[in-house]
Formats: structure tokens, C-alpha cells, sequence
């Protein structure tokens, strides 16, 4: 009997690969455990061995194929002596079962793609310095910290995995080689410690930026983020100011569970003395970074790792900046507002379409991008035009950014409200690990495409 | 070592005294309702800053704990403006806004003043980190209460130093006592010199009631630091007076404990080292003494004198 040997997932974010190499040709007889090909994946190469034993029957793919989707068989093994036909022996219920799990899987890659679907926003094909190239958002992050590394001496970077690895998600490609081993520091799985020493560091006139491999781990270093970096120039009366950049992957990856996935916005968004910056593309993460770079303050620069991946233009001035505290107005419409940042901006924008199409209601869609300071006269001003709120965010519902967004609108918008303001968060509990229930605890397209219809009284 | 000059005697006891005579009177502004929240004082200890002191660079960096006091005090800032921090004023060092926990000097490299046990250990080490960086001969003295040696960043902090062959010399101020616990109901392992044994990082033990021992042992762990060998650890071992802070009435020790270590006197030890030597007579030091409580009182005077910090003042500091 013959047996698919299958592209497979080697992270859980990945849905596609490349065949770097294969360590295998057609008439080979390979072992359980023999290595037979080195894949590609959105973070590393990874060798690959084979969990079943047979002979080559089949290459299906040429080394240096790319984008090849996870479950995809890339080679057949078997029984020389035996037809490759061999599915059709299988069994009714087999072949049923089989289906349902392709159809799983091919589910859980159209939600991620859906997820990073992007088309530039008008305001960003306004630039007239946009590049021809698309990047990924990884790309744009790390030469963002190369062009500040190459301005300014005292920009250096440390984190666990951040220099031989090349960074756990890939983003400080290339900065250990370029940089060397002082200004690119690996740091032990010791994030209270080295955030402290950041900290100091920062006081002292250095400019770091500090990777944290996911935000999940800053809770080990939280008090030195908000008892120090944040309060010190207030308790110093101006004199001492903590000029870094905390960064790395923020929210929910990919079935990574609670302790893994988690949105760490309003945490920080509340903290006086920290600024909070939500990126959702490669063009604005690079303006953003750079101006959290050189921003003489302490910035939460919270990242997504599902939109590292995506590709967009960008503009490649070295100097080009997006001042922090402006929100970018992503499209502009007059029935009723969306107010989003991060990740949640593609899945607003999926809603968007979808709400002109089915209802013929035209979506205005703020991108806050700065989440501290808030930019709330944009907020506002499309308040006052759309008459209509809707809130979406990644973060749980309590005291959430879109809970502070509600209470500004109120106050300040009141008269202008046609509907009450309604937030989308996700699910009120710790994320869970099954595939099912981890899409019911994120804001889906749909969740916003209900809470639209409801501030607009459509039934 | 270098051989101490008669002016470096008369320096220490100077110091010594003004560090004393403040807290007396900080203790007196407290009790009249002028100094509020938590406020440490560092009677008893003042061997250790001091006989740090005569060896610091003034370009070398310094971080420490909530009682910091006296460490301003012995960096050379003045005391007026120490005080009118204490008593929450526009005049006082973090311009009222940190207060007694949470006091800064930039200019001489004076770095807190942290409020969070065990919070300037890996800050400390990150100050040391930029003298590397910068390639600066310098080092950072980072002060540590026996309390904190059971706070995991402590031990993170030593790691990367080690690992990173840091400039920093940490001092660990032991008084016997982590607010009410005596340091044997907290630590497993007495000898608090000896934690970065693992770390590979030499340590040792010195009396911190006798002013020329923590000299002898701050100079020669500062040399080994600032030739870059790393960081080093010594364990000062000393004694508060006082309670913890002020509303600490200190119930957990004996009196005889407490009158035991005032025989041996930091000052006094100076003093009679003083006269033995023949530097300056009763008459001398009597006006030393004199200056010296005439100083602290116009500091109280000032800090007491000094306007609150404007309201506008509420909303500034924030951001740069």
C-alpha cells in the first residue's frame, strides 16, 4: 500500500511551505525517521523525516517549489511491486473521514488568509514614495531597526532568540550580521532580569529595543515596565526619561491556547507614562516603529504574528515616520463608524465589504494605530458624521480600549449618536485550544456584520 | 590602597554626621505631620555609604533602595534639597513628585531611590551595561537590602552580568532585618556574600560598622570591577537603628540587640579615630558637629519653607 507523505505544519501559524531540498529521490527506500526533505516555513528552515517506511514512488514536487499548502501531498511512498491506485481500496467511511479533515484544515487556512486579505488603504496609495515591491510586515519591522541601528549608535536590540536565531518569528533577520554581537544580544529565558537591565540602560542614555518573543512573557516583567520605565521621569520631576521600545508578537497566534494568546492593548493602554502603538500593515508598522524608535519615551509596540506574514507596500524613505497618536482613517463611508487597530483592521474591512454588498450601508473604518495617546478627534469627528459606533478589538471586553472609546463617544459625541455604541471583543474567558472553540472566542466578520446591522436597526 | 589623607577622616566624619543629623531631623519633620508616606531612615548604617564613598569616581554611576537618604547625602547633593522632597516641595530633587522612596540626581549620576524591592538590581546592572557600551571606565554601585536577596530579579540580574562581564559592584546592605523579618526567617543560607558563587561572582563579607573596613573592601572590589573582570559582590554587614520605616516601632528585636551595635558607633568609630590620631582636637570636631546641625536645620528650614508644587505641575513629568 502507498502512502502520501504530506506537506506538513511546522508552526502554528504556518499554512504554506517551500521545498528547499530534497534529501530523497524517486527509488530511494526510506525509514521511519530518515530525513527526507528541508522545508521552508514562515519562520525557519526545518528538515522533515518520514514517520511511514517505503520506496520513493514519487516526487511531486521540484526543489525550490514555493507556497506549497500544509497537507499537500509532496511524495508517495510504497510498495514498488503494488499499482499506485491504491485509494480506491480504501474504505467508504475512510474516504469520508478523510474529506472532513481537509475540509477542517482547508477551513483553518481560508480563516487565516481571510484574515491577512489586505488591499492598500487610499490614504496609503496617496503616498507618492510607495515602492513598487510589497514586503512582508516582518520585513518592514526589521529594516525599520536596521536603518535607526545605522543612524544611531545607541539603538541596540536584545531579546531571547533575537541574534544566531535570527529572531523566534524571523523579524531581526540579518542584525547580528550586520550589527555584531554588542548591539544584537541574545538574552537568557529571563525576561524580569533583562528588562530590568533594558530599563537601566535606557535611563542611562541608551536607546533599546527590546524584543519580547511573545507579550505573553512580559508578565514576568511587568513591574519593571510600569513601576519603572513608565513612572521614573514623573518621580524624578523630569530629569530621568526611559527611552525604549518593548515589542514583539501581541494576541492570539494560532491554537497556542491561553497562556500563548492573549491581547495585551488595554493593559498597557492604561498605564500614564507608557505609549502604546497597534500596527496593522507593513506600511504604517514601519512609520510607527520608527517614530517608537526615536520617541524619547517608553512604547508597547505590540505586533501581531499573523499579520507578519502579510505583504503590502511600503514607502522606503529612511526618514519616513507616522507621528504616534494619529489614527488613520482606512476608508471613509457615512453610514456608521468602525473603530479597530492590529489585526482586527482585515477582518473590519472583510465586514465592510460585505456590509455594502448585503445591506448597502458604507463603512467609515478607523485604524487607530496609536492606542496611547488616543486619537480621539478622529474618533469623534466621524461620530459626528456617521451618527453610528461600532467597536472592534482582539482584547476581552472588560475595560477594553473600544470601553474607553464608548466613554469619550458618550461624553463628548452624545447628541450625535443615532444608536448606543457597541463593542466587539472576544469571548469573557481564557483562550481555548480546540480549533471550533478558539474561532468562537475571537470577533469573527460576522460578529462585526451583526453588531453594524444592529446599530443601524436593520433586523 | 591609597593612603587616607587627614582630610579624608575629618570628610568621612563630616558625612557620617550630616547623614545622622538629618535623619534625626527628618524623623522630627515626620512626627510634626511634615513629612508624609513611608519614610526609611538609615541611622546606624552610615559606615556603609560613607566608606563607599571615599572610593567612587564622580563619574561612576549609583543605584539604591528606598533608603536613600543618606546615599544622597554621601553623593554630595544638598540636603536642603533632599529635604524639601521629603516634605513634598517645588525645590526638592524630584520637585515633590517622588518623595523620601523616590529621589534622582542625573547630573551626578545618582539613579534612585526605587521604591519596588529588588526593582534597581537589574537596573543597576543595565547602568553598568551602558559604560560598557559606551566603552566608559566606569562602574556602577548598586546598593541592595538584605531583603531583596531572596527576589528572583535579583538572581536574573547577576546572571547577565556574570554572563556579560558587566561593570557593576553590588553592595548588599544587610541590617539584620527585611522590614520585620530577621534576614534568618527569610533566607535559606546566611552568607548573602556568597549568592553569585554560582554565577561564578567572587563575594565577600565586611564589617559595615567600622567605616575603614568597607573602605578597604570598596576599594579593592571596585578596582577588580573597573578592570574589567566583572561584577563582584559585597555584603555589608550592618544595623538600623530605627524601625524599618517610621511607623515601624521595631518590636521584632531586643533592646539589648539594639544597644549591643550602638557600642560600636559607625561615628564614633571615626571620632576616636580622629582624636587618636591627633587630626583635629575635641574643639575641632565640636565645631564640626556645630556646622553640621546648623546646616540640617536650615535644610528643615528651606524644606519646610519651600511652596508646594504648582497644581499645573499635576500633569507635566508625563511624557517627554
Amino acid at each position: 500500500m502507498s502512502t502520501e507523505i504530506l506537506m506538513p505544519a511546522l508552526s502554528p501559524t504556518m499554512t504554506e511551505g517551500n521545498l528547499s531540498k530534497w534529501l530523497i529521490k524517486k527509488g530511494d527506500t526510506v525509514k521511519a525517521g530518515d530525513l527526507i526533505a528541508e522545508i521552508e516555513t514562515d519562520k525557519a528552515t526545518m528538515e522533515v523525516e518520514a514517520v511511514d517506511e517505503g520506496v520513493v514512488l514519487d516526487l511531486l514536487f521540484k526543489e525550490g517549489e514555493v507556497n506549497i499548502p500544509v497537507n499537500k501531498a509532496i511524495a508517495i511512498i510504497g510498495d514498488p511491486n503494488e499499482k499506485v491506485e491504491v485509494k480506491k481500496e480504501v474504505s467508504i467511511e475512510k474516504v469520508i473521514e478523510e474529506k472532513k479533515i481537509e475540509k477542517n484544515i482547508e477551513t483553518k487556512i481560508e480563516n487565516k488568509k481571510a484574515d491577512i486579505i489586505d488591499t492598500p488603504s487610499p490614504k496609503i496609495e496617496e503616498d507618492r514614495d510607495l515602492s513598487s515591491e510589497e514586503i512582508t510586515m516582518r520585513q518592514a519591522l526589521r529594516d525599520t531597526m536596521a536603518e535607526e541601528m545605522r543612524k544611531d549608535n545607541k539603538v541596540f536590540i536584545l531579546g531571547e532568540e533575537v541574534a544566531e536565531y535570527q529572531g523566534a518569528y524571523k523579524v531581526t533577520q540579518g542584525l547580528l550580521q550586520e550589527f555584531g554581537k554588542e548591539r544584537v544580544l541574545d538574552t537568557p529565558i529571563s525576561e524580569h532580569g533583562f528588562t530590568g537591565l533594558a530599563v537601566g540602560a535606557a535611563f542611562k542614555g541608551l536607546r533599546p529595543i527590546l524584543e519580547f518573543m511573545t507579550f505573553n512573557f512580559s508578565m514576568q516583567a511587568i513591574d519593571q515596565i510600569i513601576n519603572s520605565a513608565a513612572k521614573t521621569l514623573y518621580m524624578s520631576g523630569g530629569q530621568i526619561n526611559c527611552p525604549i521600545v518593548f515589542r514583539g508578537p501581541n494576541g492570539a497566534a494560532a491554537q497556542v491556547a491561553a497562556q500563548h494568546s492573549q491581547d495585551f492593548s488595554s493593559w498597557y493602554s492604561q498605564v500614564p507614562g507608557l505609549k502604546v502603538i497597534a500596527p496593522s500593515t507593513p506600511y504604517n508598522a514601519k512609520g510607527l516603529l520608527r517614530s517608537a524608535i526615536s520617541d524619547p519615551n517608553p512604547v508597547i509596540f505590540l505586533e501581531n504574528e499573523i499579520l507578519y506574514g502579510l505583504k503590502g507596500p511600503v514607502n522606503n524613505d529612511i526618514n519616513f515616520s507616522i507621528p504616534i497618536g494619529k489614527a488613520n482613517i482606512e476608508k471613509e463611508g457615512k453610514d456608521l463608524t468602525i473603530v479597530t487597530y492590529s489585526i482586527m483592521l482585515q477582518k473590519s474591512k472583510e465586514a465592510a465589504l460585505r456590509l455594502k454588498e448585503e445591506y448597502n450601508l458604507d463603512t467609515e473604518i478607523i485604524d487607530l494605530q496609536t492606542l496611547r495617546p488616543l486619537d480621539t478627534e478622529t474618533i469623534l469627528n466621524s461620530v459626528k458624521k456617521t451618527n453610528r459606533l461600532i467597536t472592534v478589538e482582539e482584547s476581552w471586553p472588560f475595560g477594553s480600549v473600544g470601553s474607553e472609546i464608548a466613554n469619550i463617544v458618550q461624553r463628548d459625541a452624545f447628541d450625535y449618536l443615532d444608536s448606543p455604541v457597541i463593542k466587539v471583543n472576544s469571548a469573557d474567558v481564557p483562550m481555548p485550544y480546540a480549533l471550533s472553540l478558539e474561532k468562537l472566542y475571537l470577533p469573527q466578520v460576522d460578529d462585526i456584520i451583526n453588531a453594524a446591522k444592529k446599530v443601524s436597526y436593520i433586523k | 590602597m591609597k593612603k587616607l589623607q587627614k582630610a579624608d577622616y575629618i570628610k568621612m566624619y563630616s558625612f557620617m554626621l550630616k547623614i545622622r543629623r538629618f535623619e534625626e531631623r527628618a524623623a522630627q519633620l515626620y512626627g510634626m505631620g511634615k513629612i508624609g508616606g513611608f519614610c526609611h531612615l538609615y541611622i546606624g548604617q552610615e559606615a556603609v555609604v560613607v566608606g563607599i564613598l571615599m572610593t567612587i569616581d564622580k563619574n561612576d554611576s549609583v543605584v539604591t533602595t528606598y533608603r536613600d537618604h543618606g546615599h544622597m547625602i554621601a553623593r554630595g547633593l544638598d540636603p536642603k534639597r533632599i529635604m524639601a522632597e521629603l516634605t513634598g516641595r517645588e525645590d526638592g530633587y524630584s520637585a515633590g513628585k517622588g518623595g523620601s522612596m523616590h529621589m534622582f540626581s542625573k547630573e551626578n549620576n545618582f539613579y534612585g531611590g526605587h521604591g519596588i524591592v529588588g526593582a534597581q538590581v537589574p537596573i543597576g546592572t543595565g547602568i553598568a551595561f551602558t559604560h560598557k557600551y559606551n566603552g566608559e571606565k566606569n562602574i556602577c554601585r548598586t546598593y541592595i537590602g538584605d531583603g531583596a536577596m531572596n527576589n528572583g530579579q535579583v538572581f536574573e540580574a547577576f546572571n547577565l552580568a556574570a554572563l556579560w562581564k558587566l561593570p557593576v559592584l553590588y553592595i548588599i546592605e544587610n541590617n539584620k532585618y527585611g522590614m520585620g523579618t530577621s534576614v534568618d526567617r527569610a533566607a535559606a543560607g546566611l552568607d548573602l556574600y556568597k549568592r553569585g558563587e554560582a554565577f561564578g561572582i567572587p563575594g565577600e563579607k565586611v564589617d559595615g560598622m567600622n567605616v575603614f573596613s568597607v573602605i578597604e573592601a570598596a576599594d579593592k572590589a571596585g578596582k577588580y570591577v573597573r578592570e574589567g573582570n566583572g561584577p563582584y559582590i559585597i555584603e555589608v554587614q550592618t544595623y538600623r537603628y530605627r524601625g524599618h520605616s517610621m511607623s515601624d516601632p521595631a518590636k521584632y528585636r531586643t533592646k539589648e540587640e539594639l544597644d549591643n551595635y550602638k557600642q560600636t558607633d559607625p561615628i564614633e568609630i571615626v571620632k576616636a579615630e580622629i582624636l587618636k590620631k591627633k587630626i583635629a582636637t575635641n574643639d575641632e570636631i565640636e565645631k564640626i558637629n556645630k556646622d553640621t546641625l546648623e546646616e540640617i536645620k536650615n535644610a528643615a528650614e528651606f524644606a519646610t519653607n519651600s511652596p508646594f508644587p504648582k497644581n499645573s505641575e499635576l500633569y507635566t513629568d508625563v511624557y517627554l
